[in-house]
């Protein structure tokens, strides 16, 4: 294999791999979030907007490590400064 | 199947000025809020009972609880900032979805910029409520051994802010643009919609992280 092939397969899995790690970890931090806002909905019905409105800000600031990786996971793509003509 | 996703193709040269495709939605974009709000203003003097200046007072009464929510005070300065950022963002999310124009923050360089007015935004808040002296003391709080940390904090949060909105926009029009590779029209319409329903709610969380950012600025060193 040449030098460029060796550099294109690498990144390849590493974005494969990239993406697998980033969503696993937001999904289980997600699935956190989801199970502790139902609790709190049950606890304080009275407090659903406030719940729900502070439920998606904290559901969004835990995406976005998902979404980091996925611009990793891009960058190395399409992106990538050690591959010629990406 | 190379999709644009850094690229921002030159469409028109301004002098020796390139105006890239992101400059000028984003410029269209202002100038459509700036109508609309002059309307609605308008419309707030003449037509207190109308459609329009109800509009306009939601809008300003939906502002100001979410500043008082997140910087802990009434504070109309901090009212037009954060009505500035969301109204832009969620502006450019709804622009997002006009066919073959795509969203002006899913552009690297527009999603930095707003992070970058936030970055600079905080410390002249800071300033402004302390003194100099009393904003750059708290660098040096609880121990001058964590300058460093303090200044990494305030680098990587605004990274963080521009990567997050970028990716946000970029990835739901990159899905949507994969399902009408694969499948075609009409296919990607649900998916559009939660692109949308993301967009406005990272334009939510722009403006909330902003204010709670520049709340925090204002009462360095008031020890809750």
């Amino acid at each position: 294999m040449t030098e460029q092939a060796i550099l294109a397969l690498g990144s390849l899995i590493t974005a494969g791999i990239t993406m697998a790690v980033g969503a696993l970890g937001a999904a289980f931090g997600e699935s956190r979030i989801g199970a502790a806002g139902m609790d709190a909905l049950a606890r304080q019905p009275d407090e659903a907007g406030a719940i729900t409105r502070n439920q998606f800000v904290a559901l969004a600031m835990v995406e976005s490590t998902a979404i980091f990786c996925l611009v990793i996971a891009l960058v190395l793509l399409f992106a990538n400064p050690f591959i010629q003509g990406s | 199947m190379t999709p644009e996703i850094f690229a921002d193709p030159v469409l028109a040269w301004l002098g020796p000025v390139p105006l890239t495709r992101t400059m000028i939605t984003s410029l269209a974009t202002s100038v459509a809020l700036i109508v609309a709000s002059t309307l609605i203003a308008r419309a707030v003097r003449d037509q207190p009972s109308g459609v329009l200046a109800a509009l306009g007072r939601l809008t300003t009464r939906f502002l100001a609880d979410l500043v008082e929510q997140a910087a802990g005070q009434r504070w109309p300065a901090l009212e037009a900032f954060a009505g500035a950022l969301f109204l832009f963002i969620a502006a450019a999310a709804v622009v997002g979805q006009l066919p073959g124009v795509p969203s002006p923050t899913s552009n690297l360089a527009a999603a930095g910029a707003l992070a970058a007015v936030v970055f600079l935004a905080v410390p002249l808040a800071g300033v402004r409520a302390k003194g100099l002296g009393g904003y750059l003391k708290h660098y040096l709080r609880p121990n001058p051994l964590l300058l460093p940390l303090h200044i990494i904090s305030e680098l990587s949060r605004t990274l963080a802010l521009a990567l997050r909105l970028f990716g946000n926009m970029m990835s739901g029009h990159l899905v949507v643009a994969l399902i009408v590779a694969l499948t075609g029209f009409f296919v990607p319409v649900p998916l559009m919609a939660l692109d949308l329903l993301i967009g406005l709610l990272q334009a939510y969380i722009f403006t909330i992280l902003s204010c709670v950012y520049v709340g925090a600025a204002i009462r360095v060193g008031e020890e809750s």
